[in-house]
């Protein structure tokens, strides 16, 4: 099954879903050594977003936030690639510099289609994000 | 979005990595906010440069990238004074950063001037309706408001971008209908001096990240209009403001007064300096945020003339104001004030070590508290020379 997206970060990428319903602010809420969600008042605390497809509402928090994504990149432990309801800034400059794929507006639900695990290749590159459980 | 032949070839990395990489954000930004094209803009201001701020990992990827701006560009204040460093009890660690940072930038082309008074320097003087790319909140203020040119806030990776594409996406404060005011701030008293950063303290809480326009009793100059805007950018998220009759695009747009009022009154300007009054005495005593300009030095010299001072006293500027006026910085020096160059209070980590401070700027009394836990007093610059502690020479 194929979904239409929008691009923000061009790039392909394939990988395993790890979903979220809470916001993320880069700076705080996850550790750029280990890629680990260290907040405890996150969903995902404790879990680790490397090598996953990432897929949360949008970004917060401060702008150093972009940084801490190219940190997660250099260190090896950057989500494969992300998926979100709304792009903001801090994201997209941070997918950008870290060529992790990013799109947002999928053209269905992202919450109602995809779940942990499932396994996806995002093309941003050509605006789609393909499930690949079958 | 749409792009021009030359800009898809930059997209697709017929120019390298680093520029495709540049254009990428500015595409990126100008879809997420709407842009109908690039626009060129005449020069940038570059946010992300105190190491304090950016750390390792930006340090990494602007020493990562290639080639060269392609308009005038300079950087945003840094953590520390880039030559007297040591002076002012910064750790050689933190100068070893913050000179690399420095050095990275200047390999892409980058003017290594690092202030928020752009506009005051050779080669970035704007005029009305300049589309320009800066980043410090107060320079984009003056830059928009009391100059009438034109740039959104600039985060520290877009502004590199649009200095090293030479252009911008076209959102924001570029567009005509972003610039009207949409609430009226209406002031019932004379003010002079710092009451202007005061009433920036006041406003920008109420106004948020919306345009203001100022009805006022008598007209400011341009350094109470930068110290106004100054503080309606950290109190607030005020990126442009319009004051009637007295700002550029006020006067020629005659824009209609917004139904929307924020009364200001004389009282609420005074509890300003009330802030802090029970602290008897602060431990240092910082004027110039934003940096000062070559009239408030010379009012600055003027008032230290033939006197010591007991405690320690910054007076932030420009480098390259500093350089321009030799015989001000020592006139002031010889009153044992530091001239201090290429940083402020509040971005400099040498200003956590101390308890409490005096500032006659309604930015740094925004800041200060939170970004360097100290505790702030405001003051006029003639209370925070007496604040210093004068000893007359004579």
């Amino acid at each position: 099954m194929k979904i239409k997206c929008r691009t923000i970060s061009r790039g392909v990428a394939e990988g395993e879903v790890l979903l979220t319903n809470d916001a993320i602010s880069f700076l705080g809420n996850v550790e750029p050594e280990t890629g680990e969600v260290v907040e405890p008042q996150h969903q995902l605390y404790g879990q680790s977003i490397a090598g996953k497809v990432l897929v949360f509402p949008h970004g917060k928090g401060s702008t150093v936030g972009s940084y801490v994504i190219y940190q997660l990149f250099k260190n090896g432990v950057a989500p494969a690639a992300m998926i979100n309801l709304e792009s903001e800034p801090i994201v997209a400059v941070g997918a950008i510099i870290s060529e992790v794929p990013l799109v947002d507006r999928l053209e269905k639900d992202p919450y109602k289609i995809l779940k942990n695990g499932d396994m996806v290749v995002v093309n941003s590159t050509e605006a789609f994000v393909e499930l690949r459980n079958e | 979005m749409y792009l021009t032949p030359e800009e898809e070839k930059t997209l697709d990395g017929e120019y390298g990595r680093s520029l495709q990489k540049a254009i990428e954000i500015l595409v990126a930004l100008g879809d997420i906010y709407g842009a109908d094209k690039l626009i060129p803009v005449k020069s940038a201001q570059i946010a992300g440069v105190s190491y304090k701020t950016i750390g390792d990992a930006g340090l990494e990827w602007i020493s990562d990238l290639e080639g060269k701006v392609k308009i005038p560009s300079i950087l945003n204040p840094a953590g520390m004074d880039i030559v007297r460093w040591d002076e002012m009890g910064i750790d050689p660690v933190f100068a070893k950063k913050q000179q690399e940072i420095i050095e990275a930038y200047a390999k892409l082309g980058i003017q290594t001037k690092c202030t928020c008074t752009p506009y005051y320097l050779e080669g970035f003087n704007v005029t009305l309706d300049d589309h320009i790319a800066w980043s410090e909140s107060s320079a984009v203020s003056y830059a928009n408001s009391v100059i009438g040119a034109r740039t959104n806030r600039e985060g520290g990776p877009s502004a590199l971008s649009a200095a090293l594409v030479g252009k911008t996406a076209n959102y924001g404060y570029h567009l005509d209908e972003m610039r009207e005011p949409v609430v009226t701030v209406e002031v019932d008293c004379e003010l002079s001096g710092s009451d202007f950063g005061a009433l920036g303290y006041v406003a920008g809480k109420t106004i948020g990240s919306r345009v203001p326009i100022f009805y006022m009793k008598n007209k400011p100059s341009k350094n109470e209009m930068k110290s106004l805007g100054a503080a309606l950018a950290a109190s607030g998220a005020v990126a442009l403001y319009h004051i009637e009759d007295v700002t550029p695009e006020a006067v020629r747009n005659k824009f209609a007064r917004p139904d929307e009022v924020i009364p200001v009154e004389r009282t609420q300007i005074d509890e300003v300096y009330e802030t802090n009054k029970d602290i008897q005495s602060s431990e240092i005593i910082t004027v110039g945020c934003p940096h000062c300009s070559v009239e408030e030095l010379e009012e600055i010299a003027g008032l230290v003339e033939g006197k010591k001072l007991q405690k320690e006293m910054w007076v932030c500027t420009a480098r390259e104001v500093a350089e321009r006026h030799p015989d001000l910085v020592q006139r002031i020096e010889k009153s044992g004030a530091k001239v201090v160059c290429d940083t402020c209070m509040v971005v400099s980590p040498a200003t956590n070590k101390y308890e409490s401070i005096t500032v006659n700027s309604g930015k740094a009394l925004a800041y200060v508290p939170s970004m360097c836990k100290v505790a702030a007093k405001y003051a006029r610059i003639e209370d925070c020379i007496k604040e210093a502690g004068v000893v007359d020479e004579n």
